[in-house]
């Protein structure tokens, strides 16, 4: 007796080929600029699925300027090259902690396989790469880095996908891209070998904001969902209160005559106050000019205009009249501005005023009271942006000078990361059978895994540095019925129900990896087997004093009145059948006042056979 | 029916099957009352609901839930059949395999309630289990079947699973509702807003869930900026911000308590309205007001949330808002910082949104005279930014001061700039700004006795200044040692007996009845009345209206009897081509105006379109006498005198029902001689008709009870340019047009814009319909772009742009009356007859450049 439905047990696995360095606090992930001492982490995540090996994210630490900087790749495989063992690597965005060691891993390391990542991605990854090489050699002079020659090698071998593109890798292997918000051209992946998937999130945002929407994905039901978890343990308020008070502080020192810096970093924040800060003077009609410093951005802007599809709905509905990012009010800054009279907002890099252009500008501006500097993101220990905003009024710079800031210092946190409200609703969104928690504090993710087995009754892992998940799934496999026997069960039954399982008896056949349920005549036939006939017998004695006959009859009469949807036949020779089922009465050898009673049935009646014999065992009624 | 029956029982096709099931819908709803017909359908449907395609399936359920009933009496009529639950029948299928028969389903289950079946209270569990069903149609679906079920049983008491407790029905269904506007398809985050607002009865508790979001940091409570922002206006200091970190996370949470994904109403709205698609915003905003209005307590919760939306991106949104706080205005009272930020948005450029906000203001309840001073200033601030808003803000102003006169009271001294030893500069009495200072003061002088002792020597006279020439916006003062101006107006009389509203009566009466004095007396008293009319139309603009057109009435009739009092009548032909000029000219005038006092009025009745018509037909009749004096031949009289008479004869057929009220007039006469009209000789009509025209008595127009002159004025182009808009010979240039209208009944079809150019040559341009926006009843808004076009110019040269008003007297006619008349008339097929100006032409400077080569 075979059962249409087989349970095979698979695993997934996934891995981390380096130590996760964790996000502290509001911190922005960085994407640019001399990053010295930032605690950025480094995203690499190695899972395999159903035989697949995929890489997940490529990212670098920027706090580390030695071999620590970029994952140990070593981990993957100890000899043999990365290109035999990675089926893929996929690319969620283009921070540099999720995509700074790429070149790296596939010029240096080597590795000749696709690279997958969405076109905003791909576009803008190979400016910020070659930004942050720059920095990291010639300024720094560092050696045993990738050259510019690297990177454009490396991005020959990207491949680029669309939202909600299935995009065949091999014939196994498919992966597809959903919405993440957060920066653009952000995307979660699924992974998808045969009917397991896993789908990884990479960074995500489940509130909208001024550019971009919010992380959505269907009902995919992945096996296992690799999220994201920096902030586990914040909800935080609602983002108008907040975008409000960045205007309105902004307009004030604009009406009185203040200048306003704004330290960002080239992309992604930086976008989202421009629009914020073009929209709301194209409302309010100020003539104020705001200036956005050039180089980098001004090439990010460019990008941002191209990739309208990815933003959100409100500038995706207006372009057509205007494209938002063609910005009316903000113009390209010059050095010489910093010193014009009269009000103006400046945005400038880098986000921390460690350096550069924001840090000479805010020199210049510091003295006034009327002016502001408005902070919109965490600033790391030891910048000038850390000292002023732990109130700290006078600065001693390079060259025993101090500064004295009288301008007003301001803090802002724009931060487009999933808050846990917004992980649970990602993972109610998906239902996934497992979640594993990556990217975030092990004391906060353990504040969110117990939630998330809480609520959803799902398991939750959150694999510590090098460690490896093993998990089992219970895939379904499908067979193929053949159509006799389909048809045959169909003609006996009712229609099928799709909530109550049915038995179906038949015979599954195995072969070259292709399973088939035929009925078993066909079996036979296939297999060049002989038919076997396997018979029950069993003996059950009774204590009848009568003769046999009279006891066959009456258990014709008692079987007759218990099975009454059954055919009970008495058979002119003395026997009794109940279907198929024989049974026949003698007299016992040595004691003539038992009678025993042979049943016999065939292997198919099993069911009937050992009920009745459970049945007769019990004794006949006494008769009346 | 029975063909279709039994075709269905044959047929195999699945489709067919569903159009047959369709036909059979069809037969079934157009035969109401047959309660046979209607259980053998539904029968047949029963018996195909296990067919194997969902198109069949569907269109069972449709069927089902259209004819279905639930009436046992009904069944058991109908012997044979067996007794069918059709709910119990629907709602077997809330689980079938296909998404489109679950969605069908629940359709038909909704199709049931609103034939008015009252539905099972078990349908409930069925219709939560669905909401997590995978596709957004049937989720959609359940949302709705679950806001049906809870209005049905909102009282009954379902048990929470995995506890004890036990709650309301109602509850329990906002609570899921709420759940579902944080679903991941929009369609269902609309449908679940939307429902929200309609659940009235939801007790109080879960209602301020709903705009709660715990807030934390690092796993500790953290206060929301709301709550920061009234402790620190409770605790007397301004919101700062600026120190980093006040928003710094208090005490520690225990983290069993936490939970994330509230099953009931937690933060619902504060999702919805942080929603990333802006249909799901607005139904939010929607909801809420409409809750809010149902609720004081959740009102005053909900305002931080509106006013944030104030913010939104974009513009729908921000407005629906603001409407939306006007509306609950009654129940709350801004806080100063909720004010400053509201206020704030009073420098949008987007007009619509600043005169929302003017009319919010008018209803808003300040607390504190700061809260007073900074309206003013903001308004004061919008009207230097955008002079147009005058009276927009004027009339806020007014509400604003006739609400708070004891906070305005402490701020008049500052406002004047009265000093207690100094007399000031006298302020310019034209500054719109200072006129809008005196307007706050003014209406909050009304109730405030005391406020005029502070008044400095010119304030009195620039009030006795205002109250004339801005009456509307300037209440009636009692002021010290001067005449009781107000005692005549107190709000509460009624218009009848209104003073101003008698003399208007009054003085219609005493023409009316005095119409067989000498001709030199009346023509006096008409000019007289006339002229106190208008007036009057100008003192009350409630009665500007009326006035209006009984001036206009009777400026006709004193030309009718001026021209007929010319001396031409009795000199000789040769000599009066000069008058008879005049008179061509009166008769000229008097249809103008007609046409104008038919089409330029909301409100005009029947009986005064008799009337008007008359006056017209009195104006022909003139014109005929004059034409027929003057031209010399009988020939082209022949033509003139047929069409005159068929006037008359159209005049008779529309207004049969009217003739009685018309006794002793022209008309009355002209027909009793109609007969002998129709075989004289044109000259002999013509001296009949000169008789009857100086016989004629004056006919008495009846007041309509409302009526309302239609006005424009454009507010863009504003005319003042010096710079002439430059632009190459041959092509187009794009001008701007903003006008506001009033009281202009359909202007889609009936407002156009004529381009005059200095050569003579006019144009007229018909905006879309899309142009106009209708910002509240009566009053409308034209926003258009018209192209201009010329030839080169050597000099910038200026051309006039206005609004016509396009009319077509055949329009308030039936048409049937032409085509039984059998004559086709030609106004029929043009569908403008003529056009009256609504406008003041404004002056455009333009220069077209001749094309560079």
């Amino acid at each position: 007796m075979l059962l249409s439905h087989v349970v095979h047990t698979a695993a997934t696995e996934v891995c981390f080929p380096s130590p996760l360095s964790v996000l502290q606090g509001e911190g922005p992930r960085a994407s640019c600029g001399a990053g010295a001492g930032q605690d950025v982490g480094r995203s690499c995540i190695l899972v395999s699925i159903g035989g697949k090996n995929v890489m997940l994210d490529c990212g670098m630490h920027m706090g580390f300027s030695d071999d620590r900087r970029f994952p140990d790749f070593s981990y993957i495989t100890r000899n043999g090259r990365l290109t035999d063992f990675l089926d893929c690597v996929i690319i969620s965005h283009f921070h540099l902690d999720h995509c700074g060691a790429l070149p790296y891993f596939s010029e240096m390391v080597g590795y000749d396989g696709p690279i997958y990542m969405t076109q905003p991605t791909q576009a803008i990854c190979p400016i910020l790469l070659e930004d942050y090489r720059k920095i990291a050699v010639d300024k720094k002079g560092e050696a045993n880095f990738f050259t510019s020659q690297m990177i454009k090698d490396c991005m020959k071998k990207v491949v680029a996908v669309h939202l909600h593109q299935t995009v065949q890798v091999d014939d196994e292997l498919e992966i597809k891209a959903y919405y993440a918000g957060h920066v653009l051209g952000a995307a979660m992946f699924q992974i998808k070998v045969g009917s397991e998937s896993v789908v990884y999130t990479g960074d995500y945002n489940m509130t909208p904001d001024r550019h971009l929407g919010a992380a959505w994905i269907d009902k995919c039901r992945p096996n296992l969902l690799i999220t994201e978890s920096t902030y586990a343990t914040t909800i935080r308020d609602s983002k108008r209160c907040r975008e409000r008070d960045f205007l309105k502080k902004v307009h004030e020192t604009v009406e009185r005559g203040g200048k306003v810096l704004i330290p960002v970093f080239a992309l992604g924040r930086a976008q989202e106050l421009c629009i914020l800060l073009e929209t709301f003077w194209e409302r309010m009609d100020l003539k104020a000019p705001i200036y956005f410093s050039t180089g980098l951005t001004e090439k990010a802007n460019h990008y941002y205009k191209l990739f309208i599809p990815w933003t959100n709905q409100k500038i995706r509905k207006t372009f057509v009249q205007r494209n938002m990012f063609e910005f009316k009010h903000i113009k390209a800054f010059d050095r010489a501005f910093a010193d014009s009279p009269g009000p103006m907002v400046v945005f400038a890099t880098p986000g921390m005023l460690h350096a550069g252009q924001s840090l000479q500008i805010f020199r210049k501006w510091a003295g006034s009271e009327r002016n502001m500097v408005i902070m919109p993101g965490y600033c790391v220990q030891g910048t000038v942006g850390h000292k002023i905003l732990s109130g700290q009024r006078k600065l001693e710079m390079e060259g025993r000078q101090v500064l004295e800031v009288k301008m007003q210092v301001e803090y802002m946190s724009f931060s487009a990361h999933a808050d846990a409200k917004g992980i649970m609703q990602l993972v109610g969104q998906a239902e996934p059978e497992n979640v594993l928690l990556v990217h975030g504090e092990a004391k906060k993710m353990e504040f969110l895994k117990q939630k998330i087995e809480q609520e959803f009754r799902v398991s939750c892992y959150m694999p510590a540095n090098g460690e490896t998940v093993t998990l089992s799934t219970s895939p379904s496999i499908p067979v193929g019925i053949s159509l006799g026997l389909l048809k045959r069960e169909m003609a006996q039954g009712l229609l099928p129900d799709a909530k109550k399982p049915r038995l179906l008896h038949g015979t599954l056949i195995m072969k070259d990896s292709n399973f088939r349920l035929v009925s078993s005549e066909q079996a036979l036939k296939e297999l060049g087997l002989a038919e076997h006939q396997l018979r029950f017998t069993c003996r059950v004695h009774l204590h009848d004093t009568r003769k046999e006959q009279e006891t066959a009859l009456r258990v014709y009469s008692h079987l007759k009145s218990v099975l009454k949807d059954h055919c009970v036949q008495h058979l002119p020779d003395g026997s009794v059948t109940v279907e198929s089922i024989l049974i026949q009465a003698a007299a016992h050898s040595e004691d003539p006042s038992t009678k025993v009673l042979l049943v016999s049935w065939t292997y198919q009646d099993e069911e009937l056979g050992s009920y009745l014999t459970s049945l007769l065992k019990k004794g006949l009624p006494q008769a009346s | 029916m029975d063909d279709a029956i039994n075709i269905l029982q044959n047929e195999k096709s699945h489709q067919v099957l569903a159009q047959l099931l369709d036909t059979l819908l069809a037969i079934g709803t157009k035969l109401p009352e047959n309660q046979a017909i209607q259980m053998r359908l539904v029968d047949v449907a029963c018996k195909h609901l296990t067919d194997t395609s969902h198109g069949v399936r569907n269109k069972c359920l449709q069927l089902l839930g259209n004819l279905g009933s639930l009436e046992k009496s009904a069944a058991k009529d109908t012997e044979g059949l067996a007794v069918r639950d059709v709910q119990k029948i629907i709602g077997d299928y809330f689980s079938d395999q296909d998404p489109r028969v679950r969605t069908a389903a629940i359709k038909a289950m909704l199709q049931l309630h609103e034939r008015g079946l009252k539905l099972h209270q078990t349908i409930y569990n069925q219709a939560c289990k669905l909401l997590s069903d995978d596709y957004e149609q049937v989720r959609s679906a359940a949302v709705q079947l679950i806001w049906v079920v809870s209005q049905l049983y909102p009282e009954s008491i379902v048990p929470i699973p995995s506890s004890n407790e036990e709650i309301r029905l109602v509850d329990d269904a906002f609570g899921k509702i709420c759940h579902m506007v944080s679903d991941g398809s929009w369609v269902v985050r609309v449908q679940a807003a939307k429902l929200l607002g309609s659940m009235e009865q939801v007790s109080s508790h879960f209602l301020e869930q709903t705009l709660d979001k715990k807030l934390m940091s690092d796993l500790r409570r953290k206060r929301t900026a709301h709550e920061r922002a009234k402790e620190l206006y409770s605790s007397g200091e301004f919101s700062s911000g600026r120190k980093w970190g006040d928003d710094a996370p208090k005490e520690e949470i225990d983290t069993g308590a936490v939970n994330l994904i509230e099953s009931g109403a937690c933060g619902a709205f504060v999702h919805g309205l942080e929603d990333e698609m802006y249909e799901v915003r607005i139904a939010a905003v929607e909801a809420l007001c409409m809750l809010a209005q149902s609720s004081p307590s959740f009102a005053e919760k909900c305002l931080d949330f509106l006013v944030d939306m104030f913010n939104d991106e974009i513009e729908e949104v921000r407005l629906q808002s603001i409407h939306t706080m006007r509306k609950i205005s009654n129940n709350i009272t801004l806080r100063e910082d909720q004010l400053d930020t509201v206020l704030a948005v009073l420098e949008d450029s987007s007009r619509d949104i600043r005169e929302a906000l003017h009319e919010l203001l008018c209803c808003t309840n300040v607390s504190t005279k700061e809260g007073i001073h900074l309206a003013l200033v903001e308004l004061l601030k919008n009207l230097t930014k955008y002079p147009t808003d005058r009276d927009s803000i004027w009339k806020c102003l007014k509400f604003l001061g006739s609400r708070h006169p004891t906070l305005v009271l402490p701020l008049v001294p500052e406002l004047l700039s009265t000093h207690p030893f100094f007399d000031t500069a006298e302020p310019d009495m034209d500054d719109p700004a200072y006129i809008a200072v005196l307007v706050l003061i003014f209406n909050a002088a009304k109730t405030c006795p005391t406020m005029p002792a502070l008044f400095s020597d010119h304030t009195f006279r620039h009030y006795a200044y205002l109250r004339d020439s801005l009456s509307h916006l300037v209440p009636a003062l009692r002021l010290p040692g001067r005449k009781l101006v107000s005692s005549a107006v107190s709000p509460n009389i009624t218009p009848q007996e209104d003073p101003s509203h008698q003399f208007l009566q009054q003085s219609l009466e005493r023409v009316y009845s005095l119409q067989h004095l000498d001709p030199q007396g009346t023509q006096e008293l008409l000019e007289f009345t006339i002229r106190d009319l208008q007036r009057l139309g100008e003192l009350q603009c409630e009665l500007a209206g009326v006035a209006d057109f009984s001036a206009t009435y009777l400026r006709c009739q004193l030309l009718l009897i001026k021209a007929l009092q010319e001396k031409l009548w009795n000199v000789a032909a040769p000599l009066y081509l000069k008058q008879s000029d005049l008179a061509l000219a009166a008769a000229k005038q008097i249809m103008e105006e007609t046409y104008k006092m038919e089409f330029m009025y909301s409100g005009v009745e029947n009986k005064q379109v008799v009337i008007i018509h008359h006056m017209r037909l009195q104006a022909k009749a003139l014109q005929l006498i004059v034409t027929a004096r003057t031209t010399r031949g009988v020939d082209p009289l022949f033509g003139m005198c047929e069409k005159f008479l068929q006037e008359v004869d159209f005049f008779q057929r529309c207004f049969i029902a009217d003739l009685p009220h018309l006794q002793d007039s022209f008309v009355d006469k002209l027909l009793d001689l109609m007969p002998r009209l129709m075989t004289a000789k044109p000259a002999e009509v013509v001296k009949i008709l000169q008789t009857m025209l100086r016989q004629s008595t004056f006919l008495h127009l009846p007041l309509p009870e409302q009526i309302h002159k239609a006005s424009a004025t454009i507010i863009e182009p504003a005319g003042e340019s010096d710079n002439p808009l430059r632009f190459t010979s041959g092509l187009v240039v794009a001008l701007d047009v903003d006008a506001t209208l009033e009281h202009v009944q359909d202007p889609q079809n009936i407002v156009k814009v004529q381009v005059l150019y200095p050569d003579g040559q006019a144009q007229m341009i018909h905006p879309k319909p899309a142009d106009f926006r209708n910002p509240g009843p009566g009053r409308h808004r034209l926003i258009t772009q018209v192209y201009l076009s010329h030839t080169a110019w050597t000099e910038p040269c200026q051309v006039e742009v206005r609004l016509l008003l396009a009319y077509n007297s055949s329009s308030r006619i039936p048409k049937s009356l032409w085509i039984e008349g059998g004559e086709m008339a030609p106004q029929v097929e043009t569908s403008i007859e003529g056009t009256i100006p609504l406008s003041k032409s404004v002056k455009v400077y333009i220069m077209p450049k001749p094309a560079r080569r």
